[in-house]
């Protein structure tokens, strides 16, 4: 198990009818990397992910798995395997069997695959339950039986459908570690869709983001949070502020923009247009309620709202066209000099924790 | 009512320790009492509506008929009496064994086209059929036939068949035979041709409604673990059909078993089934014996769906 494939997606497109689901998307996924999409129910992550196993059929483009290509291979000719979003597993076959499903579909004896998924139990831990059927069992339990079978057919990648939606929060989080204990053990390409940014975040070596059938940023987790490419991604993932607006200087390695209300932010960045449309992501976490130290480093605003999280406190703020532009205060710096609803507060930043955010080409 | 006793006591005594001068220890406790009682009729007058319909229309026919297949008879009536007599003469002929040999050889071939064909029409219907509106169309269009008589349908097949019928003068007239076919009406084939068409519906429904609940991603997954078309079909659907396949073998089997009009009509009175020997026997005013006939058959159908039941869970189905 330790041969690892690399993907590559190269202008996939998925067409339904008359609506495209997935635009000429390209892509490369290193062998033995935990990828995840990301992104809002719809936005083609689905699709780009049933295409790589073989479940629907690839409009335009191709997709190579190691060296071949595979976009008109059948699913269990591909080296893939897939993990489905309800599991999937066969209410009529006992654990044995639903593991050893594939081995019987290629003809391997009884004895022989009832001995290798016995082995494949025991490594999922689930030997003592290998003759009852999956609905006498918990959630936990189907998912590491659905890896089982999935793995059996020893896939150079596998393929995981919001495998960990249907769990509660706290085994979601333990099968989380779980998951990406035995990637790491595997050392396969795992490719995981989901719509939580926190378990991308936690499992992936690469996140693709993707909209509107389009990837809107493919890089490591630290990068998607540090420097987001689109306004999308910096929204979705809720760590910015987005602000919009005209650029109306750049040289020096910083661009100047105006909003529509009329203030003025400074951002670094390559030099740009005047007059093109802009936007600028500001670390939530990073934005204090004090006197700006320069003009366009900040805005005063009037607070819409104040959440205690504990540890930290969330307050909402109208100002500089934007209706919810988040700051994130420690509990300690909140609690120093509280705000209530409805007050006029100034808000400020560093250069450094404001960045400048592309479009992506339609 | 035992456990109510001591407890109705102590509370009593314990309220006339404080309130002697009141007279109203005893009466709560009756009328706790009566409103338990009230509820607990309740749920029984509930179910006095469908126990007297059941009751009336159901045992109380399959009694008298258990009860009357002791009596004696002669032409002009019938004597309340116990005797064995009809059963040593329905079981003791061999005329009866045959027929519910050739009853059962019908319902075996029967059972086993319309699995067949129900099989896959309804497989083709739930998994071929990509739209739901187009699936409900062409269920509804399998359903068509079944709005005209069962002998309107059986006897439409009788101009058809026949020695001068559509197929026979069709194939004299390419020349492929030189004369009719003369096993086509009036045999067991035309029976069992009658029969099937008649019953085949009764497969598809309940085997497409089963079709219908099974989960697409199973199908998906075996397909992911390699599985060609047959092996899908066999490793599982056809083992999730198996409520759906059990509920419509009990209606064709029940149905056939108690036919004795297609066999009648279609075999030209050459063939004999177990309802239609009672069918006879009761036109004779041998209501006695043709009871006890039908007490066996009534065992002899309920020991096959009991069989069924028992190689099947359509619990879950229900």
């Amino acid at each position: 198990m330790s041969k690892a494939a690399e993907i590559d997606i190269v202008s996939v497109s998925k067409v339904y009818g008359s609506t495209t689901a997935v635009h000429s998307i390209s892509l490369k996924i290193p062998s033995g990397s935990y990828c995840c999409f990301l992104g809002p129910s719809g936005c083609g992550k689905t699709s780009t992910l049933r295409m790589i196993a073989g479940h629907e059929s690839i409009s335009a483009g191709d997709i190579r798995l190691g060296n071949t290509v595979v976009t008109d291979l059948p699913p269990a000719k591909r080296g893939t395997a897939m993990m489905f979003q309800s599991y999937a597993l066969f209410p009529h076959l006992d654990l044995v069997d639903n593991v050893a499903f594939s081995l019987k579909m290629k003809g391997v004896d009884k004895e022989e695959r009832r001995a290798k998924a016995l082995e494949m139990l025991k490594l999922m831990q689930m030997e003592p339950y290998a003759n009852r059927r999956p609905a006498q069992l918990s959630g936990g339990q189907q998912q590491r039986v659905a890896l089982a079978r999935a793995l059996i057919t020893d896939p150079e990648a596998l393929l995981l459908d919001e495998p960990l939606s249907a769990l509660d929060p706290f085994l979601k989080i333990r099968m989380r570690a779980e998951l990406k204990k035995l990637q790491k053990s595997l050392g396969i390409t795992f490719v995981h869709v989901t719509h939580s940014q926190e378990e991308a975040m936690a499992l992936a070596d690469v996140i693709v983001i993707m909209n509107d059938g389009r990837i809107e940023q493919a890089a490591s987790p630290r990068d998607v949070f540090e420097r987001p490419a689109t306004a999308f991604v910096a929204r979705f993932m809720g760590d910015h502020n987005v602000l919009t607006g005209r650029v109306v200087e750049s040289g020096d390695g910083t661009v100047t923009l105006e909003v529509a209300e009329g203030q003025k932010f400074t951002v670094a960045g390559p030099a740009q247009v005047p007059g093109s449309p802009i936007d600028i992501g500001v670390r939530t976490d990073r934005v204090r309620l004090a006197t700006p130290s320069e003009k366009t480093l900040g805005f005063h605003g009037v607070v819409s709202n104040v959440e205690y999280r504990g540890a930290s406190v969330k307050i909402t703020v109208l100002g500089a066209g934007s209706d919810d532009f988040t700051v994130i205060a420690t509990d300690a710096d909140y609690f120093k000099t509280p705000v209530a609803v409805g007050d006029a507060v100034p808000l400020s930043w560093g250069l450094e924790d404001a960045v400048l955010l592309g479009r992506v080409a339609a | 009512m035992q456990f109510d006793e001591p407890e109705t006591e102590h509370v009593t005594a314990a309220i006339t320790d404080e309130e002697t001068e009141i007279d109203m220890p005893a009466k709560p406790a009756i009328g706790v009492r009566i409103g338990k009682v009230a509820a607990y009729l309740a749920s029984y007058l509930q179910a006095v509506p469908l126990a007297l319909i059941l009751g009336f229309f159901f045992l109380l026919p399959i009694l008298m008929i258990a009860v009357v297949s002791f009596w004696d008879y002669d032409f002009a009536g019938l004597y309340p009496d116990f005797l064995t007599m009809n059963y040593t003469d329905t079981l003791g002929s061999w005329v009866t064994w045959k027929t519910y040999l050739n009853t059962l050889k019908y319902t075996a071939m029967v059972w086993g086209l319309t699995l067949l064909i129900g099989f896959w029409v309804a497989y083709f219907l739930a998994f071929h059929i990509r739209t739901t509106t187009m699936q409900m169309v062409l269920f509804l269009v399998c359903t068509v036939p079944f709005l005209t008589s069962n002998i309107i349908r059986m006897i439409s097949w009788i101009p058809v068949l026949g020695r001068n019928g559509l197929v026979n003068t069709t194939l004299i007239e390419m020349g492929i035979i030189p004369a009719p076919i003369e096993w086509l009406l009036y045999s067991d084939f035309a029976v069992v041709l009658a029969m099937v068409h008649l019953n085949t519906l009764f497969m598809v429904t309940p085997i497409f409604n089963t079709l219908m609940r099974i989960d697409k991603s199973l199908i998906e997954a075996a397909r992911d673990a390699g599985a060609n078309g047959w092996q899908i079909v066999w490793n599982v659907i056809l083992p999730l059909a198996k409520p759906g396949i059990a509920i419509g073998s009990i209606f064709v089997v029940t149905l056939v078993m108690a036919d004795f009009s297609t066999v009648q009509v279609m075999s030209g009175g050459q063939s004999a089934s177990v309802a239609l020997m009672m069918k006879n026997q009761m036109s004779l005013l041998q209501y006695p014996a043709a009871a006890a006939n039908a007490v066996v058959l009534l065992i002899v159908v309920l020991l096959m769906v009991a069989a069924i039941l028992r190689v099947v869970d359509i619990r879950k189905e229900l």
